[in-house]
């Protein structure tokens, strides 16, 4: 890990990134425009709907998009442009400097390999030098840090043998095995139960406290993000709506999409049955079929036919690091106060 | 426990009782037993929502099959109003059966790809019998009920999104007009925006239409938000049911505590400063449960007495818990 | 997910269903070709250049011309004109096995595969049977017991190929079987019969129709070979096997070009058969190119 004193670049920075892909019915525009940072250290919770761009956003800085797919833009990480990279310089940084933890386990880890000899693996092929003693030592420590009981008997187990929230925790252990500065976390916990997830999201904690990775944390939960985020990433149809240390985030919304979203949301803490729900009108648009103007626009309660169907926001502060890209935006925030 | 109800339970279910055989070896002989429901008792009054809820495998959604009987009980019995149902025969059974539907989790595999929605709704009808000369007209008022264009009704389910083809199978629930409606995850599928939707439209119905619903789900907001009372599951029994707020405000066995502990709430501040109670390990198979108390194993109050004795659900404060160490 | 609803103005149902269909261009050719084929054989009493079986001694083997498009054989009848009333029996058995092997094997798979248990095991090890034993053996046997009249032989055919069509839709309707729509319609009270004709049935259209293409093309070629063994249609009935066979003892002389005539038409047929059971299968399915 490089430690700069003073406020440093970024550790990842996105500008204007753009992913299309060509389909029957024409470009799917699938993240548009998108700009935004990644700050050592912190944790960025990236929130927004299926279809929003989020996911094919961290395909785009692993370098794992489809060879169909049409990005441009930049992401430099460290400073450095990772677009431009070929296939074996992104494998080179991939699982060793930027790493991922996978939403489906089972299906990231190797039905037939022993899981020690896959966490030994995730380091050899980034360390190609160390020793078998080293490696083994390694993979008991790896499997300690995520919290799994007896790992000098675990690391002998096949993937079958371990239980939906253990092998999140195995997945958790591969993507830090060569002490990432990035690890870029795809719905984690979207597949567990809530008690599980409650474990996963412990030992995502308990790792970034001992290992100082920044995390990168994609969901469609916005309780997840309120609980573990320090800054917040909404995306709606491909584009950044607003972004925001948490609290400014979730109090001082400003985005309209962003509080149909947390509106909408039934609340565990609060006795709410009978009343309604606020509802978001409508449908996301499709990515072959974005509105001219603001995306979401056509689902806005503070509509306005200009200039909202005009042109494309653009992100303007709202508060102190806080964004939001509305053209009304002022409009809304006179109206609540 | 025994659900005893009154005239005015729509739905009561006494010490039900499911099994699913395991199968394998040569002629996939059956070489064991999982039960997926221990003998879960509840009632339901009419027009009222029970929520039930609980983490995977812990035999909710089968319950909820074994009552529209997709899946045969045991034992117990499941009673729809006057009408005992788990005992009738088939063919008895068949006459009952559109009192009580099911609206399924998947509105993606739960809808016939070849058949238009305009047939997706007219077979009920024509099955039952009802609406004949009018079965047109009848389709148009039930999409128009679930807030679709009745125009639509010769597209086919691909043509839909996942919260319209959601609305679709409610529709088809709706059909053959029901008392209860059991609601197996009807929008674990959906995302956020869309969910808000069909949990408004759910409320509307009860109140225009009296149903009483049977809503499982694993997701602990939505079920506070649609039901009166509510059953926390785990591995096949009910381990506390009462009121909704009561027992979501004062959960008293150690399994509701957790559970309820786990679930994010999106405010930070509140989501900060909670208290989590993060369990131990994994939920033991079904196949395999623990002796006596099956939470015990996962339990931090647990002594031998609890590996020694099943506990019984006891009434305290105004709800039934199944712990020897509430009190 | 969220990949909206389809773009409007869709066209559902049949409609859609024949323009998926025009625009497998293959399959339109081929359906073009085959109506073409089963015209010229079926209307060969007024089409053909020349009458069923007159022979004219004196001209004897020719090779083509525009006389005889396809050359006479060595009875001087019109090779064209055979051909195209030869036709009309293996076309014939072809649609004939094709029907009864369909109708036959989609009802014993729905059923073994919907009630499964005892009955579908049993159903299925008989289809078991059939698969391992050597079919054309078994066919020439059974049409020398039985006597080789057309109708024996499409019921000998059909006996073999109904195992096939079973088997495929069978294990279609174990997976339907488990899909939550028919659950749906369990709960809403439907029949079994209803729920195999209604719901099943419209999801097997595809695999159906690609089978029954396939049990005719493969009608046609056992057929053939039968009847190039001496086993299948016999004289004076003539179909394109049996012409084969007879085409084939002229090896070595001449004529030897004769041979390709029948198997061409053969070949067109099959290809034919082939390419619209492959444009009928995606016209049949929603989930299909949308154009």
């Amino acid at each position: 890990m490089t430690h700069d004193d003073g406020p440093a670049e970024p550790l990842l920075v996105v500008d204007d990134l753009r992913v299309v892909f060509d389909t029957d019915r024409g470009p799917a525009v699938t993240v548009d425009g998108l700009s935004f940072e990644v700050r050592q250290g912190e944790t960025l919770g990236i929130v927004g709907e299926s279809g929003s761009g989020k996911s094919m956003t961290s395909l785009a800085i692993l370098g794992l998009l489809p060879p169909t797919a049409r990005v441009s833009g930049s992401i430099r990480f460290r400073g450095r442009e990772l677009l431009p990279l070929s296939d074996r310089e992104m494998r080179e940084l991939r699982g060793n400097e930027i790493s991922l933890v996978f939403q489906d386990a089972l299906a990231a880890l190797n039905p037939v390999m022993t899981v020690g000899d896959q966490l030994a693996e995730a380091v050899s092929v980034h360390h190609p030098k160390t020793s078998r003693d080293e490696l083994h030592r390694r993979s008991i420590e790896l499997l300690e840090l995520v919290g799994i009981p007896s790992a000098e008997t675990r690391i002998r187990q096949y993937p079958h043998e371990f239980s939906g929230g253990m092998r999140q925790r195995v997945d958790i252990a591969m993507a830090v095995a060569n002490d990432p500065a990035l690890l870029i976390a795809d719905e984690p916990t979207t597949a567990l139960d809530v008690t599980v997830q409650a474990q996963i999201l412990d030992v995502l904690r308990t790792v970034q406290d001992r290992t100082g990775t920044t995390v990168m944390l994609v969901t469609h939960d916005l309780g997840v993000v309120a609980g573990t985020a320090d800054r917040v990433l909404v995306m709606y149809a491909g584009n950044k709506v607003e972004e925001g240390p948490v609290e400014q985030t979730f109090y001082e919304t400003a985005h309209p999409y962003t509080r149909g979203l947390l509106a909408s949301l039934p609340r565990m803490d609060r006795r709410d049955r009978g009343e309604r729900l606020f509802q978001i009108a409508g449908q996301p648009p499709a990515a072959t079929a974005l509105p001219s103007g603001c995306r979401f626009a056509p689902r806005c309660p503070s509509f306005a036919a200009d200039p909202c169907a005009q042109s494309v926001p653009s992100p303007q502060t709202v508060g102190t690091d806080h964004v939001a890209a509305c053209h009304r935006v002022a409009n809304l925030r006179e109206e609540s106060a | 426990m025994t659900a005893t109800g009154t005239r005015s339970d729509a739905l009561v279910i006494d010490r039900l009782v499911t099994e699913y055989p395991i199968r394998g070896g040569l002629f996939s002989r059956r070489i064991g037993t999982v039960q997926a429901v221990s003998g879960v008792s509840l009632r339901i009054p009419a027009g009222q929502t029970f929520g039930l809820v609980g983490e995977t495998g812990c035999g909710k959604s089968t319950l909820g099959r074994t009552v529209v009987r997709l899946v045969d009980a045991q034992s117990g019995s499941v009673r729809l109003g006057d009408a005992e149902i788990s005992s009738l025969g088939k063919s008895a059974f068949r006459s009952v059966r559109r009192r009580i539907q099911l609206v399924f989790q998947d509105p993606y595999a739960s809808l016939n790809p070849r058949l238009s929605v305009g047939a997706i709704l007219a077979e009920p009808l024509i099955v039952h019998g009802l609406h004949t000369g009018r079965r047109q007209e009848r389709v148009r008022e039930l999409l128009e009920l679930v807030g679709l264009d009745p125009a639509h009704a010769s597209r086919f389910p691909l043509e839909f999104s996942g919260g319209q083809r959601q609305r679709i199978g409610i529709a088809r629930a709706l059909a053959v007009e029901p008392e209860v409606l059991v609601l197996d995850e009807p929008v674990s599928a959906l995302d956020v925006s869309v969910q808000a939707g069909i949990l408004n439209l759910l409320d509307d119905l009860q109140r225009e239409f009296g149903l009483t619903y049977l809503f499982i789900a694993h997701d602990l907001s939505v079920v506070r938000h649609l039901s009166h009372e509510v059953g926390v599951m785990y591995l096949g029994t009910i381990v506390e049911q009462g009121p909704v707020d009561e027992v979501y405000e004062n959960p008293l066995h150690p399994y509701t505590r957790a559970l309820l502990s786990a679930v994010p709430i999106a405010d930070p501040r509140i989501e900060r400063g909670r208290e989590r109670i993060v369990l131990r390990g994994d939920v033991p198979s079904p196949a395999n449960p623990p002796s006596g108390c099956r939470f015990r194993t996962r339990c931090w109050k647990a002594t031998d007495l609890c590996a020694a004795e099943t506990p019984q659900p006891r009434l305290l404060d105004n709800r039934l818990v199944a712990c020897h160490h509430t009190d | 997910m969220s990949t909206g609803t389809a773009s409007a103005g869709q066209i559902s149902g049949t409609r859609a269903m024949l323009r998926r269909f025009r625009h497998h261009r293959l399959a339109l050719a081929g359906t073009v070709v085959l109506v073409l084929l089963v015209v010229a054989c079926f209307g060969a009493t007024w089409i053909a250049p020349a009458k069923q079986g007159v022979q004219d001694l004196a001209l004897g083997p020719t090779a083509p011309s525009w006389a005889h498009l396809l050359g006479t054989d060595e009875l001087g009848r019109d090779y064209l004109s055979e051909l195209l009333y030869a036709g009309r029996m293996s076309l014939a058995i072809g649609f004939f096995v094709a029907v009864v092997a369909t109708v036959v094997g989609t009802a014993v798979g729905a059923v073994a595969g919907y009630v499964g248990g005892v009955v579908g095991e049993v159903i299925m090890r008989l289809t078991d049977l059939f698969l391992i034993v050597p079919a054309i053996a078994i066919l020439a046997l059974a049409l020398n017991g039985l006597g080789s009249s057309p109708v024996t032989i499409v019921l000998v055919l059909s006996g073999i190929s109904w195992t096939y069509i079973a088997r495929v839709v069978r294990s279609q309707v174990l997976s339907l079987r488990e899909k939550e729509f028919i659950d749906a319609a369990k709960v809403t009270g439907t029949s079994t019969a209803r729920i195999l004709v209604r719901h099943m049935l419209p999801n097997l259209a595809g695999i159906i129709t690609v089978n029954i293409s396939l049990a005719a093309a493969s009608a046609i070629i056992v057929e053939s070979t039968l009847s190039f063994l001496g086993f299948g249609v016999q004289p004076p009935r003539t179909s394109w096997g049996n012409m084969l066979s007879q085409a084939s003892g002229l090896v070595g002389t001449p004529q030897v070009y004769l041979l390709y005539f029948p198997g061409l038409f053969i070949l067109v047929t099959v290809l034919c058969v082939n390419f619209i059971g492959d444009g009928l299968r995606d016209a049949l399915d929603p989930q299909g190119r949308q154009l």
